[in-house]
């Protein structure tokens, strides 16, 4: 007789198991329809391998285990796939998930399947991956895919079999052991030869389950010459003596360590249904497709279990047992301890589906209100896990989750034995649950807020380095410019001073009252101004210090324009020769002509730039070099109201530029063109002044907005001024700033419709939805602020 | 469709309640009650009844100033707990105002101003014993000599006499109160000076006449232990506690018994059954929102009272201290909490509750 | 000389001051030498209290200047994403009282939100990318952008850049994976609850009182 270890606390709760075992495991008509939920183990969903319309059968696979932690889904019945959609699932938060619905053909045609019966002299991974692909999760209550289970990295010398089933009113695996032992042993005798004959095989049965016991004994009796000893243990009942952890405790007298699996301890625990159905799928080759499942509850008329295909909606299987959904106040799947109410009977049974509980009113009452914690303790009597349920219940209140675990939070098995003996009627269950999942949401955002603090870290450095690099730029030409200028200074005094008069005029410019930002930040604005001024000094600089550059260019320009000149003529020659049409024979023409005039005019200015008196530039040149300079210092340091200005001036005068060329021109074509560009510059031009007489009058200046500052920082700088101004506002007066900005954003967008229609734009489409967009946006605000006003 | 609420596990409960938990308590006084009564006359009784009415009272006005449903506060009847616990302890034919006082300050202060039930962190019924007994010292000191040993021609005064005495009624003509008043087994021992303890027995009566300890108060003792044991087998509350303290006292006082010289502090027996030993050990200490959580803690909280009560009866100014030595070990029932996290399964050994996990 | 100190009160008491302040200088001194700390830890802790969305409602360009602004002295209560919890925790580690969310700097919202971009509407302009402060959306000049809904962290900055209106700021939606049990409600709302007729009248201001 092995020895017995006893768990600490436990509870003697009304075992409620008579009822549903005066009937053998009893069948179900097929229903009209089968839900496959893609996951109904622990670890990752399986991906779905079929499509709606597809033709399946049954045992076939609907979906492919994804993933190491994962199970396949095997079609229960022969039927046409309806739909792969979301479906109400089992759990607790009464969600929907993705399902498999398939609509039975009433056949009930098995796939073609075989299985092994010389298992022993096969590979051990090769039966894990049948086990795999038969979906085999633990059919106990967790759902933790067998295969993964079987094949730990540690030796093993323990296999448990878990017939304890401790929980009240469930008899799925006591109806299993009395009506199927043999293939519960056959089972084991697999398992033991994937885990290489481990040493004890322990079979755990509590002992109210007298007829389970005698039966797997005489099974074993029967099929002891097969292999090493299996040993029947039974023990006093007890919840939750059925807990892994619990059975290996009472087993082994060894503790699982916190945080770790059995397989540490070189033990490997299953359920005699994972067993029973580890057996179907190794020597029969039957893939998991149906589980026994308990109906029980006084609200149903019959107490009975069944052997359910998976995906059964629990409306079926109540509906066969005389459900009465009136006097029910609470639909559970699983046991009354650990289960979970469903909301919806429509939910299908799962692989880890033991029990569906239908109680009457007088059965569970609904709860008493809960009255404050006495620190009576009993719930610390009752703890399996020798936990404080009482300080983990009042940390919890509290969200005290530093000291929760310290309290060992993590180590508590959710039993419920301290709710249940609980003189203050206090969920403690659900306290434990809601502080795990606050935990385990914490270090999950905390994972990620360090992950976007790196990146937000990574960001910023990468601006910098930016920043750095453009400044290292900027140094390097401002470095050449003085390199330049030292050099002009000894060639042209002329230029130095006009270079001179540019920097003075760029200064002015950057400190001329209208550009004095009244804020800090002008410092900055200025240097950058500055530099860019500087930028384009050098470029001036540049083009003027190198003649024998631009000498260079040019003739290569010649040379290429000579080229073109070559290669047209040749093409017109080619043309004329071929007899083209009139309008081709045009154009190449034209290209000609085009070629003769681009080369007559570098041919000039080499020439110019050859003349021996103009030096080394022409001073027209060099002046409107420093000219753009002066243009660069001057624009930066505009206020927006004379940078409008000057751009009116602008298009004024390109305006007048085309117009007279258009007086000049007689070619059709041409003349077309400077058309159109004529109009589209009127129509800046309007643009321009329309915004120039939308700017008050009076403006103060505008702050000089630094152009290099990062987008960003504008961003928060917004965001900020419109918090602030939303924090003032009454609600209304919210919905009306919300309005108006929505309107002025339509404005906006209906203006850059209009140019872009103008301009024939690629993005007109995109632009016209969002103006359609904004609208609808405006008219939902119109109604809400009519509303308030209400 | 139908749908079904969403409750969450487990979805049934122990037939046992919060109100059933107190109701016990309150029954299992019963025997030391009738003991008090028997031996004191109907003073007890009357304490009881007044320390109720006023617990209630303060109780419902309290929940109606917080704004909370008055009869769902009352029903869970820890505030009868508390006042009958007080009425108990209260000398017999005491003032109607020092119970009125003792039970309000208990109610109010000692457990509604740190949230209710379930917050306090003292004892109530022994903060507003302690109060009373700072406070009304002589008032608090005057007990009643036992029924049988009451000299010639002296009675106990009837319920009509008693309720003379304690109300702001006229006084009763007939009656001398300093005829049935006497001190306590205790408190004649304490003013031992220089006898043996056997001579000293057998020149008092109350101990002359006594078949255990102290007369009367022995029958009072055995009846708080007879509810007490009733309570345990009720599993009510662990054995820890009581068992710790008792053995604390037991043991201190076998050392210091020293074979009954003239400086003995008194025989393990008579520390047992004298005083408020057994009420401490039965009903106080085992009130579980004040006492240590786990049972270990449970033990070493259990044995510090023992301790505490046997340190003041012998050295101390007081005759009797389980009301100090309780609400000191409720300052350190936190601490000892601190220390005595039990095992939880899978960890090699029990941690400290304040060490942060990094 | 020992005659002195020991005849005159003065001279003893001030030579045993005198003595006192040197050991424990010394001792001080050692100490602050020997268990000198690296750093400024505080910010650090701060900075890691803080949800790192790096939005900038706070005012500050980031979470790690709002921490170091903490550190030196400003209200801990500008932080709507991090909402209450994180007030909490902040007063906890600087052992100053939690105080409300100031409403100025934004309301704290009731679901995780991630910016979502309308893609066939995008314009491709980089305004967005640019505003983003954790890098999170992809994309380049001209091209569609896209965000990396796993890397965003919802701060909303985003959305006012962009020319087209093409992002949303969509809550986040709770799966079965993410999905877990809330606290359950405290007994005077249950009473309230269920029965109406005569405890609401008392009830409902306890709720809010409580």
């Amino acid at each position: 007789m092995r020895k017995i270890w006893d768990i600490p606390g436990g509870i003697h709760p009304p075992e409620n198991k008579k009822q549903s075992v005066d009937q053998s495991i009893g069948a179900l008509p097929l229903p009209d329809r089968l839900v496959l939920p893609l996951n109904q183990h622990i670890g990752a969903p399986a991906r779905p391998v079929v499509k709606p319309g597809d033709r399946v059968l049954k045992g076939q696979v609907v979906a492919e285990p994804h993933g190491i932690v994962s199970a396949g889904v095997h079609a229960s019945t022969s039927g046409v796939v309806e739909s792969i959609s979301l479906h109400p699932v089992p759990h607790p938060s009464a969600m929907s998930s993705n399902c498999i619905i398939v609509r039975p053909d009433g056949e009930d045609r098995w796939i073609e399947h075989q299985g092994i019966a010389d298992y022993g002299s096969r590979d051990p991974q090769q039966l894990l991956d049948i086990i795999r692909l038969s979906g085999i999760a633990g059919l106990g209550g967790a759902g933790f895919p067998a295969s993964v289970k079987l094949g730990p990295r540690q030796p093993i010398d323990t296999l448990i079999i878990n017939g304890t089933e401790c929980e009240p009113y469930i008899t799925a695996d006591d109806m299993l052991m009395r009506e199927r032992p043999g293939e519960i042993v056959a089972g084991i005798r697999i398992l033991a030869h994937i885990l290489g004959n481990p040493a004890n095989i322990l079979i755990g049965i509590e002992d109210n389950k007298p007829e389970a016991y005698d039966a797997l004994e005489a099974a074993l009796a029967s099929n002891s010459s097969e292999g090493s000893d299996i040993e029947l243990v039974d023990f006093p009942t007890k919840y939750p003596s059925g807990g892994e952890k619990q059975l290996i405790q009472i087993l082994t007298g060894k503790e699982v360590p916190s945080g770790k699996l059995p397989a540490e301890l070189g033990i490997v625990c299953h359920n005699v249904g994972t067993t029973q159905a580890i057996y179907r799928a190794i020597v029969l080759g039957e893939p998991l497709i149906s589980r026994i499942t308990t109906v029980t509850g006084q609200s149903c008329a019959i107490n009975r279990n069944y052997d359910v295909l998976l995906g059964t909606p629990v409306r079926h299987l109540l509906a066969n047992n005389g459900f009465d959904a009136d006097s029910c106040p609470r639909l559970i799947m699983g046991g009354p301890m650990m289960g979970f109410t469903l909301e919806n009977p429509e939910v299908p049974v799962i692989k880890t589906t033991n029990c569906i509980l239908a109680p009457s009113r007088e059965e569970m009452p609904p709860a008493p209100l809960p009255q404050p914690c006495i620190r009576c303790g009993m719930c610390a009597e009752a703890c399996p896990a020798s936990l404080l349920p009482q300080q983990l219940f009042w940390y919890a209140q509290s969200e005290n989750f530093d000291r929760l675990e310290a309290h060992n939070l993590f180590d508590c098995i959710e039993c419920g034995a301290c709710a249940y003996v609980c003189p203050s009627n206090i969920p403690l269950v659900q306290y434990y649950r809601a502080a795990k999942g606050e935990i385990r949401t914490l270090k999950q955002e905390k994972i990620k807020a360090d992950h976007s603090r790196q990146r937000f870290e990574f960001h910023k450095e990468r601006l910098e380095r930016a920043e750095a690099e453009k400044a290292a730029k900027r140094e390097a030409r401002r470095r050449a410019t003085e390199s330049a200028r030292a050099r002009g200074a000894e060639d042209d005094s002329g230029i130095t001073a006009s270079v001179a008069t540019s920097t003075e005029a760029s200064s002015t410019a950057a400190t001329s009252p209208e550009a004095k930002a009244p804020e800090a930040g002008t410092s900055a604005a200025k240097a950058t101004v500055e530099d860019i001024i500087m930028a384009a000094k050098a470029r001036a600089e540049a083009r003027k210090a190198s003649p024998e550059q631009r000498r260079a260019a040019l003739e290569r320009g010649i040379e290429a324009a000579r080229h073109r000149l070559d290669s047209t003529r040749q093409k017109l020659a080619d043309g004329e020769a071929d007899n083209l049409g009139e309008a081709s024979l045009d154009k190449l023409r034209a290209a000609v002509e085009d070629a003769r005039v681009k080369l007559a005019d570098a041919e000039g200015k080499l020439a110019k730039l050859d003349l021996p008196d103009s030096n080394d530039s022409d001073p027209a040149d060099s002046s409107r070099d420093t000219g753009s300079a002066e243009r660069v210092a001057k624009k930066l340091g505009d206020s927006p109201r004379q940078q409008l200005q000057g751009k009116i001036a602008a298009i004024n005068n390109r305006i007048a530029v085309t117009e007279q060329k258009l007086a000049e021109l007689t070619d059709a074509a041409t003349l077309d063109a400077l058309r159109s560009g004529l109009d589209k510059q009127r129509q800046k031009l309007a643009e321009a002044q329309q915004q120039l007489s939308a700017l008050p009058v009076d403006t103060a200046p505008a702050p000089v907005e630094s152009p290099v500052q990062d987008a960003a920082a504008a961003a928060i700088t917004r965001a900020r001024e419109k918090a602030a101004r939303l924090a003032q506002m009454s609600p209304e007066e919210k919905l009306r700033s919300n309005l108006d900005s929505l309107v002025s954003r339509l404005d906006k967008a209906r203006a850059r419709l209009a140019t872009a229609i103008a301009e024939n734009a690629d993005h007109v489409e995109t632009l016209r939805t969002t103006v359609v967009n904004l609208e609808s946006k405006v008219r939902e605000a119109e109604t809400k602020l009519a509303q308030g006003d209400h | 469709m139908t749908l079904f609420p969403r409750v969450t596990s487990p979805h049934g409960h122990a037939p046992q309640r919060t109100d059933q938990v107190m109701l016990r308590v309150l029954l299992a006084t019963l025997p030391g009650l009738v003991a008090l009564t028997w031996n004191f006359g109907w003073g007890t009784l009357i304490n009881i009844v007044l320390a109720s009415a006023t617990a209630t009272a303060c109780e419902a006005g309290v929940m109606a100033l917080r704004k909370r449903p008055v009869r769902f506060y009352l029903s869970d009847l820890s505030a009868l707990v508390t006042a009958v616990l007080l009425g108990l302890a209260l000398p017999p034919l005491a003032p109607w105002w020092l119970v009125l006082m003792g039970v309000a300050f208990a109610i109010v202060i000692a457990k509604q101003f740190y949230g209710g039930l379930g917050y306090n962190p003292f004892n109530p019924a022994m903060v507003g014993y302690v109060v009373l007994l700072i406070s009304f010292p002589i008032e608090m000191t005057t007990w009643i000599t036992p029924r049988e040993l009451l000299p010639e021609g002296v009675s106990l005064p009837g319920l009509w006499q008693s309720l003379q005495l304690v109300l702001p009624l006229p006084a009763p003509t007939d009656l001398a109160v300093d005829a049935f008043t006497g001190a306590t087994p205790l408190d004649s021992f304490k003013h031992n000076t220089g006898l043996l303890t056997e001579q000293f027995y057998q020149q008092t009566p109350l101990f002359s006449e006594a078949e255990l300890a102290g007369f009367g108060w022995e029958w009072v003792n055995l009846g708080f232990l007879a509810g007490g044991g009733w309570l345990l087998y009720q599993r009510i509350f662990t054995w820890h506690a009581p068992a710790a303290m008792l053995a604390a006292i037991t043991l201190l006082s076998g050392i210091f018994y020293d074979g009954g010289s003239s400086t003995s502090a008194g025989s393990p027996l008579m520390h047992l059954l004298s005083g408020a030993t057994m009420l401490g050990a039965f009903f106080i200490i085992t009130d579980p929102v004040t006492s240590a959580t786990s049972n270990l803690g449970r033990l070493i909280y259990g044995a510090g009272i023992g301790i505490l009560v046997f340190v003041i009866r012998v050295w101390g100014n007081y005759p009797d201290a389980v009301a100090f030595a309780v609400l000191l070990m409720n300052f350190a029932a936190p601490l000892i909490d601190n220390y005595t996290v039990p095992r939880t399964y899978g960890h090699a050994r029990a941690k400290r509750a304040t060490v942060k996990k990094d | 000389m020992y005659d002195i100190i020991a005849q005159e009160p003065l001279i003893a008491a001030l030579t045993a001051l005198v003595g006192l302040a040197v050991v424990f200088g010394a001792v001080l001194g050692f100490a602050a030498v020997r268990f000198k700390v690296e750093g400024d830890p505080i910010v650090d802790q701060i900075d890691s209290l803080l949800p790192q969305t790096q939005c900038g409602q706070c005012g500050h360009p980031g979470c790690r200047p709002y921490a170091e602004a903490i550190a030196n002295g400003e209200a801990i209560n500008k932080c709507p994403p991090g909402g209450q919890t994180t007030i909490n925790a902040l007063a906890n580690l600087l052992d100053v009282p939690a105080p409300e969310l100031d409403a100025e700097h934004g309301v704290e919202s009731e679901v995780k939100k991630v910016a979502y971009i309308r893609e066939d509407e995008c314009i491709g302009c980089t305004k967005c990318i640019q505003a983003c402060p954790v890098d999170a959306i992809l994309g380049a000049a001209k091209q569609m952008h896209t965000v990396i809904a796993s890397e965003c962290t919802g701060c909303d900055l985003c959305v006012e850049p962009c020319p087209v209106d093409c992002i949303d700021m969509l809550p986040l939606t709770p799966t079965l994976a993410d999905w877990r049990w809330q606290l359950p409600p405290p007994t005077p709302s249950l009473l309230n609850r269920q029965s109406k007729a005569n405890i609401i009248a008392t009830d409902r201001g306890g709720s809010a009182a409580a």
